[in-house]
C-alpha cells in the first residue's frame, strides 16, 4: 500500500466536528481516523465490494455508490467538506464530479498525481510511459485514465467554477515550495464555490 | 438422537406467548387476544442488550435456525446466517424469530378460532399492517424482558419491518439491518400481488375465504400465486442457468403437459407451497406489502418519514434483484443520510435475484458480520471467538426439488 502523505494534510484542514464527505474512501482510513481525532460526522463512498468490507470493519458509514454515476445521494451543501484523494485520475467524468463536489459541499479537498513530477517527465522523455510512487502502474494495467498536472487542476478548476483555497504540492510527505509542478508528486487542493 | 451439524443452534422447540391486552390494528379493527409463536438462540445477557428480532418476509415463520425437534430435515429458514460462529452470532447476541400476526405458522390467524363466534376466523381476520406486526412484535420483547433491541433485521418484507421499527420505537432498537427491501411497492410490485391474489379468490375452493368450514383447500389458486411469486424472487440469469430450455423428455411431445423442466420446477415448488401455506395468510402478506408506505403519512415524503429514526443501518441490496432492485434501496439510504443517520449501504453483487438475501455469499456474510461485530462492541456483547462460519446450504427455494434440473 502507498503511504498517504495527503492525510495528514488534510486532517488539519478539518475542523472538529465537521460533517464530512469522503469520495472513493478505500478502506475507510482517512474517515477512521478523522473520526477518532476530530470527531468528523461523515460518510465514505466506496464501489470496491473487499474496500467497502474493510471500511465496513473499521465501523465507518460506507456507501457502496459509483461515483460515476454522480452524487444523486447526496442533497445540496450536505456537507462542510467534501474530499476526493487520488480518485479523480481514475474517473471517467473528471470534470463532473467537481461539479458535483462544490453542489453537496462547502469546500472540496483533491488530491491527485502530479503527472508533471520530473521523474514522470523524463520517463516520457525517453519515450516510456512512467511508473513511480504514485503512478506504480503500467500502462496497460492502470486505473489511471485521466492523469494531470497541477497546472491543468488549476486550469479545470477555474473551467468548473471553483475558487482554490490553499494548494500544496507534496514530495514523500514534505511540501515542495520551489517549482512544485517540477518537484512535486502529489496535488493537494483546497477549493470553494467562486461567487 | 439427532447429530446437530456444525454452526448449528441445534434443536429448538417453538414457544408461544399469549396476549390478552387487545391489539387495535391501522385498520381500524382490533385484535381482542392473540397468540404469538416464537423461537430464541443464544442466550440474553444480563444487561438485555444483546437481542436481535429476525422479521421473517411473505412466506417465512418464526423458525429461523436450528432444527424442529425431532425433524432433522426441517432446518431454519435463514439457518445460514444464524447459528454459533455465523454472521448473526448466537454466542454472543439473543435471537428471536418470530411468526407474524394473521401467519399460517402458530400465530393466531386466519385459520385460528376466533373466539367470539368459535369459528375460524377465515375471511374475517382483521387485515394487518407492517405497523401492527412490529406493534405485536414490541408486546413480544415486553415479554422477553428487552427494553431495547440491538438489531431488528429481515429481508424484503422482513426488511420493511426492521425499518418499521426505527419508526415506530426509535428509542427501542440501536440499528436496523434492511436487506433486499424498498420504501414502498412499485406499481408492478402491486401488480404481482394482486395477480397472485386473484389466482386464489378466483378458485372455486376458497369459498369468499372460508375454506376451513367447507374443508376445503384453494391449493390451484394457492399454486399459481406461488408460482408467479417464485419467477419474481429469481433473476432471469438463474433460471437460465439452471433450468434453460431443458426438456422432460427426449423430444417435444406436441402438447400441455409439462414439456419443459422449468415448467416442472414450477409446478413442483407450487405443488409444495400450497399443502403447507394457507391461501387466506397469503393475501393478508401481500396486501400488508401493498400497505405498507411510510412515506403516505409524511405527505408523500419519504425522507420526512425516517425522521424519528434513531438506530444506527445497515441497507443491502443485489444486483440482480429485479423485484426490490437496488435503486430502492438507494432510495432508503437518501432519505437516511439527507438527515445524517448512522447508514451502511452494500451493494451485493449476486446472480440470484430476490432470494439473494437467503443465501451463504461469502461476501455478503462477511458484511454482516462485519456489521454485527461492531455492534456487538457497542452493545457489550464480545468479540467473535473463532473465524466466521458460513453455512454450506443451497439456496432455500431450490431445496428438494428432484427434477432434472442442471446440478
Amino acid at each position: 500500500m502507498t503511504p498517504r502523505f495527503d492525510y495528514d494534510l488534510i486532517a488539519s484542514w478539518i475542523p472538529e466536528g465537521a460533517r464530512v464527505l469522503d469520495l472513493g474512501c478505500g478502506d475507510g482510513e482517512l474517515l477512521s481516523k478523522l473520526s477518532a481525532t476530530r470527531g468528523v460526522k461523515g460518510y465514505g463512498v466506496e464501489i470496491d465490494p473487499p474496500r467497502v468490507l474493510a471500511a465496513v470493519g473499521r465501523g465507518v458509514n460506507v456507501l457502496q455508490v459509483d461515483l460515476e454515476s454522480g452524487l444523486s445521494t447526496f442533497d445540496d451543501n450536505a456537507f462542510e467538506f467534501v474530499i476526493l484523494s487520488q480518485t479523480l485520475q481514475a474517473m471517467r467524468r473528471s470534470d463532473l464530479i467537481l461539479k458535483e463536489m462544490l453542489r453537496v459541499g462547502r469546500e472540496g479537498i483533491v488530491t491527485f498525481p502530479n503527472f508533471g513530477y520530473w521523474r514522470h517527465r523524463v520517463a516520457i522523455l525517453r519515450g516510456r510511459m512512467p511508473v513511480s510512487r504514485t503512478l506504480p502502474y503500467q500502462w496497460y494495467d492502470t486505473p489511471n485514465i485521466h492523469l494531470c498536472t497541477v497546472k491543468d487542476f488549476e486550469a479545470l478548476c477555474e473551467r468548473v467554477g471553483a475558487e482554490i483555497l490553499d494548494e500544496r504540492v507534496l514530495h514523500e510527505g514534505r511540501i515542495v515550495g520551489t517549482l512544485p509542478n517540477l518537484l512535486g508528486s502529489l496535488g493537494v487542493f483546497r477549493f470553494r464555490r467562486r461567487g | 438422537m439427532i447429530a446437530i451439524p456444525p454452526g448449528s443452534v441445534g434443536e429448538v422447540a417453538p414457544q408461544r406467548a399469549g396476549f390478552l391486552e387487545p391489539l387495535i390494528l391501522k385498520g381500524g379493527k382490533t385484535l381482542a387476544s392473540y397468540e404469538l409463536v416464537y423461537e430464541t438462540y443464544g442466550t440474553l445477557n444480563a444487561e438485555r442488550s444483546n437481542a436481535v428480532l429476525v422479521c421473517h418476509a411473505l412466506s417465512g415463520n418464526h423458525h429461523v435456525a436450528g432444527l424442529a425437534p425431532g425433524e432433522p430435515r426441517k432446518v431454519g429458514w435463514w439457518d445460514n446466517m444464524v447459528g454459533p460462529g455465523k454472521a448473526i452470532d448466537t454466542e454472543r447476541f439473543f435471537v428471536i424469530g418470530v411468526n407474524n400476526l394473521g401467519g399460517c405458522h402458530g400465530s393466531t390467524g386466519p385459520a385460528s378460532i376466533d373466539r367470539a363466534t368459535g369459528q375460524p376466523y377465515g375471511a374475517g381476520f382483521p387485515l394487518v399492517t407492517v405497523e401492527d406486526w412490529v406493534a405485536s412484535q414490541a408486546r413480544l420483547m415486553d415479554r422477553l424482558g428487552i427494553e431495547r433491541l440491538a438489531v431488528a433485521m429481515g429481508g424484503s418484507l422482513g426488511g420493511m419491518q426492521a425499518l418499521q421499527w426505527t419508526l415506530s420505537f426509535p428509542d427501542r432498537i440501536a440499528h436496523a439491518i434492511v436487506i433486499a427491501a424498498a420504501p414502498k411497492l412499485s406499481t408492478q410490485n402491486i401488480a404481482f400481488n394482486d395477480v397472485a391474489r386473484q389466482a386464489i379468490v378466483s378458485d372455486p375452493d376458497f369459498h369468499g375465504g372460508n375454506f376451513y368450514a367447507m374443508k376445503t383447500v384453494p391449493a390451484r389458486g394457492l399454486r399459481l400465486a406461488r408460482m408467479l411469486g417464485h419467477i419474481t424472487y429469481l433473476s432471469e440469469d438463474l433460471l437460465g442457468t439452471k433450468f434453460g430450455r431443458d426438456i422432460k423428455g427426449a423430444t417435444y411431445g406436441f402438447n400441455y403437459e409439462v414439456e419443459f423442466e422449468i415448467e416442472s420446477y414450477l409446478r413442483y415448488q407450487g405443488d409444495k407451497f400450497a399443502q403447507v401455506f394457507d391461501a387466506n395468510t397469503y393475501l393478508i402478506m401481500t396486501r400488508a406489502l401493498d400497505y405498507f408506505d411510510p412515506a403516505r403519512e409524511a405527505g408523500g415524503d419519504f425522507a420526512k418519514a425516517v425522521a424519528p429514526a434513531k438506530a444506527g443501518f445497515l441497507v443491502v441490496s443485489f444486483t440482480s434483484d429485479w423485484r426490490f432492485p437496488p435503486e430502492r434501496s438507494r432510495e432508503i439510504v437518501k432519505a437516511l443520510v439527507s438527515h445524517g443517520k448512522r447508514v451502511t449501504y452494500a451493494d451485493i453483487d449476486a446472480p440470484h435475484g430476490h432470494d439473494a438475501f437467503l443465501l451463504d455469499d461469502a461476501h455478503y456474510h462477511r458484511l454482516m458480520a462485519a456489521y454485527m461485530d461492531n455492534v456487538a462492541a457497542e452493545v457489550g456483547a464480545g468479540k467473535r471467538a473463532g473465524p466466521l462460519v458460513v453455512g454450506g446450504t443451497e439456496l432455500e427455494e431450490m431445496k428438494g426439488y428432484a427434477g432434472r434440473g442442471k446440478p
